[in-house]
């Protein structure tokens, strides 16, 4: 039982933390509004990405809890993400050379 | 009868183990989406100019309304669970139901949304849309099959936190025991990710 309570609150963050996340998020929304108000052409999307992103990387890490879950939680995004962009760049070199 | 405390000590349980699983689960759904954001890439990269044409009729507005609902939602599901760990019950139970009404509040919009592009005749087969080049074509057919079952999700996580709601106020979400609830927040963060992407890529690229 103080086993499992020590888990639980090892991985308890305060309330302070999530709103700090949500108002990054508020911001970094409105930062890919902007920048696709103006005309960058091709650097537009780029920047959509990355913002998207450090987002996800927020949501990911607070949010869902990675940063304290177990090293095993973490290798397997990782490795999920590692396809995700080798299909990607696979992909492309199909298409970007035709 | 055994109280929660004995439950939790001599009832065979494994939270990350559970934990784990519904990660599992998040990778399959990854891959779902995934496949249609290839899709989208390659179409895009080829229609390009008729990609951003059409972008400019999505509400760039609409868009980010719903973007700051669906973030918003994720803090009051990420506050749910700090409060069931602070063993504070009703307001766990207040913030689950405020992620509920959020998610209501996205699809409202969403169904607004939609109904306005159909009144345009912009819909899947409409002969609007299909006298339009095919890049436009393209454009708008992944913009409702990938909204459309991101809304689908969300209409899943209604169901999802509802059913967590109740059993919060059964007791059976407690202090002690939450694995249910984070594995329904691991969900509903996922799809807020998801939306993330979403949004820059359909409203974004004018």
């Amino acid at each position: 039982m103080e086993k499992h309570n020590s888990l639980a609150e090892h991985k308890q963050h305060g309330y302070g933390i999530y709103i700090l996340v949500w108002l990054a998020l508020l911001a970094l929304t409105a930062v890919t509004v902007t920048v696709a108000g103006i005309n960058f052409g091709g650097i537009t999307v780029t920047t959509a990405l990355l913002v998207a992103s450090v987002k996800s990387y927020l949501v990911l890490k607070i949010f869902m809890h990675l940063g304290a879950e177990q090293k095993a939680f973490k290798v397997f995004v990782l490795v999920a993400l590692f396809f995700i962009i080798i299909s990607f760049i696979l992909l492309f070199s199909d298409y970007s050379f035709i | 009868m055994i109280t929660q405390e004995h439950a939790a000590a001599h009832v065979h349980r494994d939270d990350v183990g559970a934990r784990m699983g519904m990660w599992l689960f998040l990778f399959t759904e990854l891959l779902l989406f995934g496949g249609m954001f290839f899709l989208y890439s390659v179409y895009r990269f080829i229609n390009q100019e008729q990609f951003n044409i059409a972008a400019k009729e999505l509400n760039t507005l609409v868009g980010t309304f719903n973007t700051i609902i669906l973030l918003t939602s994720s803090l009051t599901m990420a506050l749910a669970i700090g409060a069931i760990q602070r063993n504070n019950k009703s307001l766990s139970v207040f913030f689950q139901t405020l992620t509920i009404l959020l998610a209501f509040g996205f699809l409202i919009n969403k169904y607004f949304e939609w109904s306005i592009k159909f009144h345009h005749g912009i819909f899947p087969g409409s002969e609007i849309l299909l006298n339009k080049p095919k890049g436009e074509i393209l454009f708008f057919g992944l913009y409702y099959v990938m909204t459309g079952l991101h809304g689908l999700h969300v209409v899943i996580g209604i169901f999802l936190i509802g059913f967590m709601t109740r059993l919060t106020m059964k007791n059976v979400i407690n202090k002690d025991s939450y694995v249910k609830l984070e594995s329904a927040g691991l969900y509903w963060h996922l799809v807020d990710i998801i939306w993330i992407f979403l949004f820059p890529l359909f409203y974004l690229i004018t």
